[in-house]
């Protein structure tokens, strides 16, 4: 069996129909839509990169992580500051990036999985990592301290140091987004995949019947810090600047979660799905809020979107979507 | 060594342990809810702050001391975190970690933001004249607000003490608790029982932030952090565990006013951190837990 076969195996052809329209016009989405329209779209497919980043841990290994924001603000700083201080450019500069972040991933990893802490204990061990660093980055010089690192705005397209308009950060972002989506696909394929559903399961029964839980988690914690750590550098030219308080906040780990938790947890659409629903809500309570002029009430109304859909659709939206339309995934 | 640094130091840690006694009421709250239920509450720091605000609007419009609207405030926090419990929450006990997460981030957000609208982004205090007063004892000097705030946060942690092995409400909570399903069997009526564990963890914490306001000013940002402060607590002293989280929020009190002396006061939450990441290495349990997680 091919590769490609191996992917599509199993799906309806119906979805995978689905697949290639959506694809397609992703691809030509920029001709179609204006500015606005486009940025609202770049930050659709952001989440749902970062979902999928954190889906793999959560969503197929079972390993709550709230500290995800660890990642994104290494890689981020890290990308940004070798190009501030020595040009050197983030192509080259993302491999140290990813680098940094999947050892991060591995302290936190180890220390948490060799002291078998689980659930709640283990979310807040990565609560507890990220903080710490947030901290430290706000101390520390090079990186700008607490009042932050700007990169320089520049117009003119360069596309060798990632600087450039919108549309060529929204085709980077488009790729790792359908990158990161194969890449769970043949991940959950996988052998590897397999040992990581019985160990969400049941770690205690994966573990007797010899699947090997620790270099699993392993596995899973790094390959998701490193695609955490891309978004992260992305990111950060995207918008230009970096700030502690922002890049390692507790807020932004929690963004990363929502799009999955909403969407779908395990399922390879819930991160695409959950994405669109929450950046679309964003959208409109920001709208909406427009006309009242009262700050908070955008995150009021946010708020009690989550609370809906948390209370009438705990599994989350895409395995009910799929089931209603026989889109066939269901949560493995 | 000099003796005025030792002083001031001796100084840094009595300051510590009176605001760590708040802290500790803060935790309480916190260790009550998921000691009984299995539910992490990440509303904490946002139902502490939103006591605080209730404190503040107290002594701003109606001019009543925080101390005094402290007992309606907790009174009022135990039937919303009774209804809360009975009308929301409920069906999520049992529920896997994440759902229960999304649940209470979503009630998080609407407290933090309804403050928010409601008080605006400006940090807001309360002046009283008792904030300048202070006791001295030799060469002490101790702040009175801290005195007394910490002194209610001990009464009121006696208090909860004695509601939990002296009647028999506390008791059936007790044994929920040990053995829901036993619990059951013997005919005690486990719903009602946890949200009105709910409600004493949601008047603890409403009563410390009565507290909390005579100390510091309130801004709406504050809540994350007193959510993560209270994470802290609870989990260095033992989850679960009613002396832990107040010798938890002593620690943390004291090791945060110490850095702030050594280090810098912006340090003082990496030293917190620092602990924390340790304990959950060499003494998941906590430091009085009973058992590992």
């Amino acid at each position: 069996m091919n590769l490609l076969a191996r992917l599509t195996g199993g799906v309806p052809a119906r979805s995978l129909w689905g697949l290639g329209l959506l694809f397609a016009f992703l691809l030509v989405a920029p001709a179609l839509l204006g500015k606005y329209g486009l940025s609202v779209l770049i930050l659709v497919l952001y989440f749902a990169y970062v979902g999928q980043a954190w889906n793999i841990m959560m969503g197929f290994a079972g390993q709550l992580s709230l500290g995800h924001a660890l990642y994104a603000g290494l890689g981020g700083y890290i990308a940004a500051g070798l190009f501030f201080h020595y040009g050197i450019g983030p192509w080259a500069g993302v491999f140290v990036a990813v680098l940094a972040a999947s050892a991060a991933g591995s302290v936190v990893g180890y220390l948490g999985f060799r002291f078998s802490l689980a659930g709640v204990y283990f979310a807040l061990l990565t609560i507890a990592f990220s903080e710490f660093t947030r901290i430290a980055f706000d101390h520390w010089a090079w990186a700008g301290g607490s009042g932050g690192l700007f990169l320089k705005v520049d117009a003119g397209s360069d596309m060798l140091n990632l600087r450039g308009g919108p549309l060529l950060f929204y085709y980077v972002i488009l790729a790792l987004a359908v990158g990161a989506f194969i890449l769970c696909r043949a991940l959950l394929e996988s052998r590897l995949g397999r040992y990581w559903l019985a160990i969400r399961e049941d770690p205690e029964a994966a573990q007797a019947v010899g699947v090997p839980v620790l270099r699993c988690k392993m596995i899973a914690i790094v390959i998701s810090a490193a695609l955490t750590a891309l978004a992260g550098v992305w990111n950060a030219f995207y918008y230009n600047n970096l700030f502690p308080e922002t890049a390692f906040a507790m807020g932004r780990s929690i963004e990363f979660t929502l799009a999955p938790i909403i969407g779908g947890l395990g399922t390879l659409f819930g991160p695409i799905v959950g994405a669109v629903v929450l950046t679309g809500l964003g959208e409109i309570f920001t709208d909406l809020s427009e006309v009242f002029h009262v700050s908070g009430l955008k995150q009021i109304f946010y708020g009690l979107a989550l609370l809906v859909i948390v209370m009438y659709r705990p599994a989350g939206v895409w395995p009910w979507i799929a089931e209603r339309f026989g889109f066939g995934e269901k949560r493995q | 060594m000099t003796a005025d640094f030792l002083l001031s130091l001796a100084q840094a840690i009595t300051k510590g342990l009176l605001t760590g006694m708040v802290y500790g009421l803060m935790a309480l709250g916190l260790s009550v809810i998921f000691g009984v239920m299995r539910v992490v509450n990440f509303a904490h720091g946002e139902i502490m702050v939103v006591g605080m605000y209730l404190a503040w609007m107290g002594f701003e419009y109606l001019q009543v001391s925080p101390m005094l609207s402290l007992p309606l405030i907790a009174l009022l926090f135990f039937g919303a975190g009774y209804a809360l419990q009975r009308a929301v929450i409920s069906p999520f006990i049992g529920r896997p970690e994440h759902q229960q997460f999304l649940l209470l981030l979503a009630i998080a957000i609407l407290l933090v933001n309804a403050c928010l609208v409601i008080a605006g982004p400006d940090s807001r205090g309360v002046q009283m004249d008792s904030q300048f007063d202070s006791y001295e004892l030799g060469p002490f000097v101790f702040d009175a607000v801290r005195v007394h705030a910490a002194l209610t946060a001990v009464v009121i942690a006696g208090l909860l003490w004695l509601f939990f092995t002296r009647t028999r409400t506390g008791k059936s909570i007790r044994a929920a608790a040990d053995n829901n399903l036993g619990a059951l069997v013997v005919g005690l009526d486990v719903r009602r029982l946890y949200a009105f564990t709910f409600g004493v963890g949601a008047a603890c914490v409403g009563a410390a932030g009565a507290l909390m306001i005579t100390i510091i000013p309130v801004t709406p940002f504050l809540a994350a952090e007193y959510t993560l402060l209270a994470f802290v607590i609870v989990i260095v002293g033992g989850l679960g565990s009613m002396t832990g989280a107040l010798a938890g929020g002593l620690l943390i009190g004291v090791s945060e006013a110490v850095a702030g002396l050594l280090l810098q006061p912006s340090l003082k939450s990496m030293v917190s951190f620092g602990i924390l990441i340790l304990v959950l290495l060499l003494r998941p349990q906590g430091l009085f837990g009973k058992s590992g997680p």
